[in-house]
Protein backbone atom coordinates (compact mmCIF):
# COMPACT_ATOMS: atom_id res chain seq x y z
CA UNK A 1 0.00 0.00 0.00
CA UNK A 2 1.32 3.39 -0.85
CA UNK A 3 0.48 6.95 -1.81
CA UNK A 4 1.89 8.05 -5.15
CA UNK A 5 1.07 11.74 -5.47
CA UNK A 6 -1.40 14.48 -4.65
CA UNK A 7 -2.76 17.33 -6.75
CA UNK A 8 -4.81 20.30 -5.53
CA UNK A 9 -6.67 22.32 -8.17
CA UNK A 10 -8.80 25.40 -7.77
CA UNK A 11 -12.08 25.93 -9.56
CA UNK A 12 -10.42 27.63 -12.52
CA UNK A 13 -8.19 24.67 -13.18
CA UNK A 14 -4.89 26.06 -11.97
CA UNK A 15 -2.81 23.62 -9.98
CA UNK A 16 -2.36 25.04 -6.48
CA UNK A 17 -0.19 22.29 -5.17
CA UNK A 18 1.53 19.15 -6.32
CA UNK A 19 3.62 16.74 -4.31
CA UNK A 20 4.76 13.21 -4.90
CA UNK A 21 6.04 10.42 -2.67
CA UNK A 22 6.37 7.10 -4.46
CA UNK A 23 6.03 7.86 -8.12
CA UNK A 24 7.77 5.42 -10.43
CA UNK A 25 6.69 6.75 -13.79
CA UNK A 26 6.61 10.35 -14.99
CA UNK A 27 4.08 11.33 -17.62
CA UNK A 28 6.80 12.26 -20.14
CA UNK A 29 5.56 15.86 -20.46
CA UNK A 30 6.36 19.00 -18.48
CA UNK A 31 4.66 19.36 -15.09
CA UNK A 32 2.64 22.28 -16.37
CA UNK A 33 1.29 20.21 -19.24
CA UNK A 34 0.63 17.34 -16.90
CA UNK A 35 -1.49 19.52 -14.60
CA UNK A 36 -3.52 20.71 -17.54
CA UNK A 37 -4.00 17.17 -18.78
CA UNK A 38 -5.03 15.98 -15.32
CA UNK A 39 -7.47 18.84 -14.84
CA UNK A 40 -8.89 18.31 -18.31
CA UNK A 41 -9.39 14.64 -17.58
CA UNK A 42 -11.19 15.38 -14.29
CA UNK A 43 -13.33 18.02 -15.94
CA UNK A 44 -14.36 15.60 -18.68
CA UNK A 45 -15.00 12.80 -16.20
CA UNK A 46 -17.30 15.09 -14.25
CA UNK A 47 -19.39 15.93 -17.27
CA UNK A 48 -19.22 12.34 -18.56
CA UNK A 49 -20.41 10.95 -15.25
CA UNK A 50 -23.24 13.45 -14.86
CA UNK A 51 -24.58 12.55 -18.32
CA UNK A 52 -24.07 8.80 -17.98
CA UNK A 53 -25.68 8.45 -14.58
CA UNK A 54 -29.13 6.87 -14.69
CA UNK A 55 -30.07 8.63 -11.45
CA UNK A 56 -29.45 12.03 -9.90
CA UNK A 57 -26.14 12.01 -8.07
CA UNK A 58 -25.17 13.55 -4.75
CA UNK A 59 -21.39 13.31 -4.56
CA UNK A 60 -20.76 12.52 -8.21
CA UNK A 61 -17.39 11.16 -9.25
CA UNK A 62 -15.50 9.47 -6.39
CA UNK A 63 -12.64 7.39 -7.77
CA UNK A 64 -11.38 5.37 -10.68
CA UNK A 65 -8.89 2.57 -10.90
CA UNK A 66 -6.72 1.04 -13.59
CA UNK A 67 -4.71 -2.16 -13.39
CA UNK A 68 -1.94 -0.42 -11.40
CA UNK A 69 -3.28 2.55 -9.45
CA UNK A 70 -6.36 4.16 -8.01
CA UNK A 71 -7.27 7.84 -8.28
CA UNK A 72 -9.33 9.35 -5.46
CA UNK A 73 -11.21 12.56 -6.05
CA UNK A 74 -12.82 15.02 -3.68
CA UNK A 75 -14.40 18.31 -4.61
CA UNK A 76 -15.61 21.02 -2.24
CA UNK A 77 -18.67 23.16 -3.04
CA UNK A 78 -16.27 26.06 -3.68
CA UNK A 79 -14.57 24.09 -6.43
CA UNK A 80 -11.31 23.08 -4.73
CA UNK A 81 -10.43 19.66 -6.16
CA UNK A 82 -8.16 17.24 -4.36
CA UNK A 83 -6.78 14.29 -6.25
CA UNK A 84 -4.73 11.54 -4.68
CA UNK A 85 -3.24 8.56 -6.46
CA UNK A 86 -2.64 5.44 -4.42
CA UNK A 87 -2.21 1.79 -5.18
CA UNK A 88 -5.18 -0.53 -5.58
CA UNK A 89 -5.35 -1.83 -2.02
CA UNK A 90 -6.37 1.49 -0.51
CA UNK A 91 -10.07 1.74 0.36
CA UNK A 92 -12.21 4.85 -0.09
CA UNK A 93 -10.12 7.92 0.84
CA UNK A 94 -12.86 10.50 0.84
CA UNK A 95 -12.39 11.22 4.54
CA UNK A 96 -8.64 11.59 4.14
CA UNK A 97 -9.03 14.11 1.33
CA UNK A 98 -11.71 15.94 3.27
CA UNK A 99 -9.28 16.10 6.20
CA UNK A 100 -6.50 17.48 4.02
CA UNK A 101 -8.90 20.18 2.92
CA UNK A 102 -10.31 21.06 6.33
CA UNK A 103 -7.31 20.65 8.63
CA UNK A 104 -4.49 21.65 6.26
CA UNK A 105 -5.73 23.76 3.36
CA UNK A 106 -8.20 25.82 5.37
CA UNK A 107 -5.92 26.12 8.42
CA UNK A 108 -2.62 26.95 6.75
CA UNK A 109 -3.64 28.55 3.44
CA UNK A 110 -7.06 30.16 3.83
CA UNK A 111 -6.20 31.47 7.30
CA UNK A 112 -2.84 32.80 6.14
CA UNK A 113 -3.32 36.35 4.82
CA UNK A 114 -0.04 36.16 2.89
CA UNK A 115 -1.28 33.29 0.72
CA UNK A 116 -3.00 34.65 -2.36
CA UNK A 117 -5.93 32.40 -3.23
CA UNK A 118 -5.87 31.10 -6.75
CA UNK A 119 -2.09 31.03 -7.03
CA UNK A 120 0.18 28.09 -6.44
CA UNK A 121 0.75 27.54 -2.73
CA UNK A 122 4.13 28.77 -1.47
CA UNK A 123 3.69 28.14 2.25
CA UNK A 124 6.47 25.97 3.70
CA UNK A 125 4.35 25.33 6.76
CA UNK A 126 1.57 23.88 4.61
CA UNK A 127 4.04 21.75 2.65
CA UNK A 128 5.67 20.28 5.74
CA UNK A 129 2.34 19.67 7.51
CA UNK A 130 0.96 17.98 4.40
CA UNK A 131 4.04 15.83 4.02
CA UNK A 132 3.90 14.64 7.62
CA UNK A 133 0.12 14.09 7.37
CA UNK A 134 0.52 11.87 4.31
CA UNK A 135 3.48 9.99 5.79
CA UNK A 136 1.41 9.25 8.89
CA UNK A 137 -1.44 7.69 6.90
CA UNK A 138 -1.96 4.00 7.71
CA UNK A 139 -1.68 3.04 4.05
CA UNK A 140 1.43 5.10 3.28
CA UNK A 141 4.12 2.52 3.94
CA UNK A 142 5.64 0.88 0.88
CA UNK A 143 5.40 -2.81 1.46
CA UNK A 144 7.03 -5.02 -1.15
CA UNK A 145 6.03 -2.55 -3.84
CA UNK B 1 -29.02 -4.30 -7.46
CA UNK B 2 -29.17 -3.71 -11.15
CA UNK B 3 -27.20 -3.50 -14.34
CA UNK B 4 -28.05 -0.26 -16.07
CA UNK B 5 -26.54 -0.44 -19.52
CA UNK B 6 -23.91 -1.96 -21.79
CA UNK B 7 -21.71 -0.13 -24.30
CA UNK B 8 -19.27 -1.65 -26.79
CA UNK B 9 -16.66 0.70 -28.23
CA UNK B 10 -14.38 -0.21 -31.13
CA UNK B 11 -10.67 0.52 -31.11
CA UNK B 12 -11.18 3.87 -32.83
CA UNK B 13 -13.56 5.08 -30.13
CA UNK B 14 -16.75 4.51 -32.13
CA UNK B 15 -19.81 3.13 -30.38
CA UNK B 16 -20.77 -0.14 -32.07
CA UNK B 17 -23.37 -1.38 -29.62
CA UNK B 18 -25.47 0.06 -26.84
CA UNK B 19 -28.18 -1.51 -24.77
CA UNK B 20 -30.14 0.00 -21.88
CA UNK B 21 -31.07 -2.85 -19.58
CA UNK B 22 -32.75 -0.93 -16.81
CA UNK B 23 -33.61 2.74 -16.78
CA UNK B 24 -34.95 3.94 -13.44
CA UNK B 25 -37.59 6.54 -14.16
CA UNK B 26 -37.75 9.34 -11.68
CA UNK B 27 -40.38 11.63 -13.14
CA UNK B 28 -42.45 14.17 -11.30
CA UNK B 29 -45.58 15.88 -12.55
CA UNK B 30 -46.66 19.04 -10.80
CA UNK B 31 -49.16 21.82 -11.33
CA UNK B 32 -47.72 25.33 -11.13
CA UNK B 33 -49.33 28.72 -10.77
CA UNK B 34 -47.92 31.99 -12.11
CA UNK B 35 -45.09 32.92 -11.64
CA UNK B 36 -43.08 29.70 -11.86
CA UNK B 37 -40.93 29.04 -8.80
CA UNK B 38 -38.21 27.29 -10.81
CA UNK B 39 -35.55 28.88 -12.97
CA UNK B 40 -35.52 27.19 -16.37
CA UNK B 41 -32.97 27.53 -19.15
CA UNK B 42 -32.34 26.04 -22.55
CA UNK B 43 -29.50 23.55 -22.66
CA UNK B 44 -28.77 21.25 -25.61
CA UNK B 45 -32.15 22.00 -27.20
CA UNK B 46 -33.94 21.01 -24.00
CA UNK B 47 -35.59 23.07 -21.29
CA UNK B 48 -33.85 22.16 -18.05
CA UNK B 49 -34.09 23.31 -14.44
CA UNK B 50 -31.12 25.53 -13.63
CA UNK B 51 -32.11 26.59 -10.12
CA UNK B 52 -34.72 25.64 -7.54
CA UNK B 53 -35.27 22.11 -6.30
CA UNK B 54 -38.60 21.03 -4.82
CA UNK B 55 -40.89 18.03 -4.60
CA UNK B 56 -38.45 15.72 -6.35
CA UNK B 57 -37.69 18.15 -9.18
CA UNK B 58 -33.90 18.50 -9.34
CA UNK B 59 -31.46 20.79 -11.08
CA UNK B 60 -30.68 19.23 -14.45
CA UNK B 61 -34.14 17.73 -14.95
CA UNK B 62 -35.73 18.47 -18.29
CA UNK B 63 -39.34 19.38 -19.01
CA UNK B 64 -40.85 16.25 -20.57
CA UNK B 65 -44.50 17.17 -21.01
CA UNK B 66 -46.82 20.12 -20.48
CA UNK B 67 -50.45 19.52 -19.50
CA UNK B 68 -49.97 15.85 -20.28
CA UNK B 69 -48.74 16.40 -23.85
CA UNK B 70 -45.12 15.44 -24.55
CA UNK B 71 -42.87 18.31 -25.54
CA UNK B 72 -40.66 18.32 -28.59
CA UNK B 73 -37.22 19.50 -27.47
CA UNK B 74 -37.54 23.15 -26.50
CA UNK B 75 -40.92 23.47 -28.24
CA UNK B 76 -44.40 22.51 -27.09
CA UNK B 77 -46.43 20.01 -29.10
CA UNK B 78 -48.05 22.95 -30.92
CA UNK B 79 -44.63 24.27 -31.91
CA UNK B 80 -44.41 27.22 -29.53
CA UNK B 81 -41.25 27.84 -27.53
CA UNK B 82 -41.75 26.44 -24.03
CA UNK B 83 -40.05 29.36 -22.29
CA UNK B 84 -42.30 31.83 -24.14
CA UNK B 85 -45.35 29.74 -23.35
CA UNK B 86 -44.50 29.72 -19.64
CA UNK B 87 -44.03 33.50 -19.59
CA UNK B 88 -47.71 34.06 -20.38
CA UNK B 89 -49.87 34.17 -17.20
CA UNK B 90 -52.92 33.24 -19.30
CA UNK B 91 -51.52 29.71 -19.70
CA UNK B 92 -51.55 29.06 -15.95
CA UNK B 93 -52.23 26.91 -13.99
CA UNK B 94 -49.98 24.57 -15.95
CA UNK B 95 -48.96 21.02 -15.23
CA UNK B 96 -45.37 20.15 -16.16
CA UNK B 97 -43.67 16.77 -15.94
CA UNK B 98 -39.96 16.83 -15.14
CA UNK B 99 -37.41 14.02 -15.28
CA UNK B 100 -33.80 13.24 -16.11
CA UNK B 101 -33.29 13.82 -19.83
CA UNK B 102 -32.79 10.60 -21.78
CA UNK B 103 -29.57 10.28 -23.74
CA UNK B 104 -30.04 10.63 -27.48
CA UNK B 105 -28.13 8.24 -29.72
CA UNK B 106 -25.85 11.11 -30.73
CA UNK B 107 -25.03 11.81 -27.10
CA UNK B 108 -24.28 8.14 -26.56
CA UNK B 109 -21.82 8.18 -29.47
CA UNK B 110 -20.21 11.28 -27.99
CA UNK B 111 -19.94 9.81 -24.50
CA UNK B 112 -18.42 6.62 -25.89
CA UNK B 113 -15.65 8.48 -27.68
CA UNK B 114 -15.18 10.67 -24.62
CA UNK B 115 -14.58 7.59 -22.52
CA UNK B 116 -12.18 6.30 -25.15
CA UNK B 117 -9.90 9.30 -24.61
CA UNK B 118 -10.37 9.35 -20.83
CA UNK B 119 -9.24 5.73 -20.84
CA UNK B 120 -6.05 6.68 -22.68
CA UNK B 121 -5.32 9.69 -20.44
CA UNK B 122 -5.87 7.57 -17.35
CA UNK B 123 -3.10 5.31 -18.53
CA UNK B 124 -0.78 8.17 -19.51
CA UNK B 125 -1.05 9.93 -16.14
CA UNK B 126 -0.31 6.76 -14.24
CA UNK B 127 2.30 7.07 -11.48
CA UNK B 128 3.13 3.38 -11.93
CA UNK B 129 4.68 1.75 -14.98
CA UNK B 130 2.67 -0.56 -17.19
CA UNK B 131 -0.77 0.67 -16.22
CA UNK B 132 -3.88 -0.07 -18.26
CA UNK B 133 -6.58 2.53 -18.82
CA UNK B 134 -9.57 3.05 -16.56
CA UNK B 135 -10.98 -0.31 -15.50
CA UNK B 136 -13.49 0.87 -12.95
CA UNK B 137 -14.98 4.29 -12.37
CA UNK B 138 -16.96 4.87 -9.23
CA UNK B 139 -19.65 7.38 -8.35
CA UNK B 140 -22.23 7.32 -5.59
CA UNK B 141 -25.01 6.17 -7.94
CA UNK B 142 -23.30 3.76 -10.31
CA UNK B 143 -20.05 2.02 -11.13
CA UNK B 144 -18.68 1.84 -14.64
CA UNK B 145 -16.66 -1.27 -15.42
CA UNK B 146 -14.55 -1.44 -18.54
CA UNK B 147 -12.79 -4.42 -20.06
CA UNK B 148 -10.49 -3.86 -23.01
CA UNK B 149 -9.65 -6.86 -25.14
CA UNK B 150 -6.21 -7.42 -26.66
CA UNK B 151 -7.65 -6.28 -29.98
CA UNK B 152 -8.65 -2.94 -28.47
CA UNK B 153 -12.41 -3.37 -28.19
CA UNK B 154 -13.87 -2.00 -24.98
CA UNK B 155 -16.81 -3.58 -23.23
CA UNK B 156 -18.38 -1.16 -20.77
CA UNK B 157 -21.01 -2.05 -18.20
CA UNK B 158 -22.80 0.46 -15.99
CA UNK B 159 -24.13 -1.13 -12.85
CA UNK B 160 -25.31 -0.46 -9.35
CA UNK B 161 -22.31 0.10 -7.02
CA UNK B 162 -23.23 -3.00 -5.01
CA UNK B 163 -23.66 -5.33 -8.00
CA UNK B 164 -21.09 -8.13 -7.93
CA UNK B 165 -19.79 -10.44 -10.62
CA UNK B 166 -19.28 -7.73 -13.24
CA UNK B 167 -15.81 -8.98 -14.23
CA UNK B 168 -17.26 -12.35 -15.13
CA UNK B 169 -20.11 -10.64 -16.97
CA UNK B 170 -17.67 -8.58 -19.07
CA UNK B 171 -15.84 -11.72 -20.13
CA UNK B 172 -19.13 -13.40 -20.87
CA UNK B 173 -20.12 -10.49 -23.11
CA UNK B 174 -16.76 -10.80 -24.88
CA UNK B 175 -17.54 -14.49 -25.44
CA UNK B 176 -21.01 -13.65 -26.78
CA UNK B 177 -19.44 -11.02 -29.04
CA UNK B 178 -16.97 -13.53 -30.46
CA UNK B 179 -19.62 -16.19 -30.91
CA UNK B 180 -22.50 -14.22 -32.34
CA UNK B 181 -21.07 -11.05 -33.86
CA UNK B 182 -17.67 -12.15 -35.16
CA UNK B 183 -18.92 -15.48 -36.51
CA UNK B 184 -21.81 -13.79 -38.28
CA UNK B 185 -20.91 -13.66 -42.00
CA UNK B 186 -22.97 -10.49 -42.43
CA UNK B 187 -21.06 -8.58 -39.75
CA UNK B 188 -18.31 -6.26 -40.88
CA UNK B 189 -15.62 -5.55 -38.33
CA UNK B 190 -15.67 -2.23 -36.44
CA UNK B 191 -19.24 -1.56 -37.57
CA UNK B 192 -22.36 -1.37 -35.38
CA UNK B 193 -23.59 -4.78 -34.26
CA UNK B 194 -27.07 -5.52 -35.57
CA UNK B 195 -27.57 -9.15 -34.86
CA UNK B 196 -30.55 -10.73 -33.17
CA UNK B 197 -28.72 -13.70 -31.68
CA UNK B 198 -26.23 -11.33 -30.09
CA UNK B 199 -29.05 -9.29 -28.56
CA UNK B 200 -30.81 -12.36 -27.19
CA UNK B 201 -27.71 -13.87 -25.64
CA UNK B 202 -26.60 -10.57 -24.16
CA UNK B 203 -30.01 -10.07 -22.57
CA UNK B 204 -30.02 -13.51 -21.00
CA UNK B 205 -26.45 -13.01 -19.74
CA UNK B 206 -27.51 -9.78 -18.08
CA UNK B 207 -30.50 -11.47 -16.49
CA UNK B 208 -28.36 -14.25 -15.08
CA UNK B 209 -25.78 -11.76 -13.82
CA UNK B 210 -28.42 -9.68 -12.09
CA UNK B 211 -29.93 -12.68 -10.36
CA UNK B 212 -26.89 -14.72 -9.42
CA UNK B 213 -24.34 -11.95 -9.25
CA UNK B 214 -21.71 -14.22 -10.72
CA UNK B 215 -20.89 -16.79 -13.36
CA UNK B 216 -19.28 -20.10 -12.60
CA UNK B 217 -16.08 -20.97 -14.47
CA UNK B 218 -16.68 -21.99 -18.07
CA UNK B 219 -20.35 -21.04 -18.02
Amino acid sequence: MTVHNLYIFDRNGSCLHYSEWNRKKQAGISKDEEFKLMYGMLFSIRSFVSKMSPLDMKDGFLAFQTSRYKLHYYETPTGIRLVMNTDLGVPNCRDTLQQIYSTLYVEYIVKNPLCVLGESLQSDLFNSKLDSFIRALPFFSVRAA
Amino acid sequence: MAIFSVYIVNKAGGLIYQYDNYVPRAEVEKTFSFPLDLVLKIHDEKVVVSFGQRDGIRVGHAALSINGVDVNGKYTAEGKEILEYLKDPANYPVSIRFGRPRLTSNEKLMLASMFHSLFAIGSQLSPEVGSSGIEMLETDMFKLHCFQTLTGIKFIVLADPRQSGIDALLRKIYEIYSDFALKNPFYSLEMPIRCELFDQNLKSALEIAEKAGTFGPGS
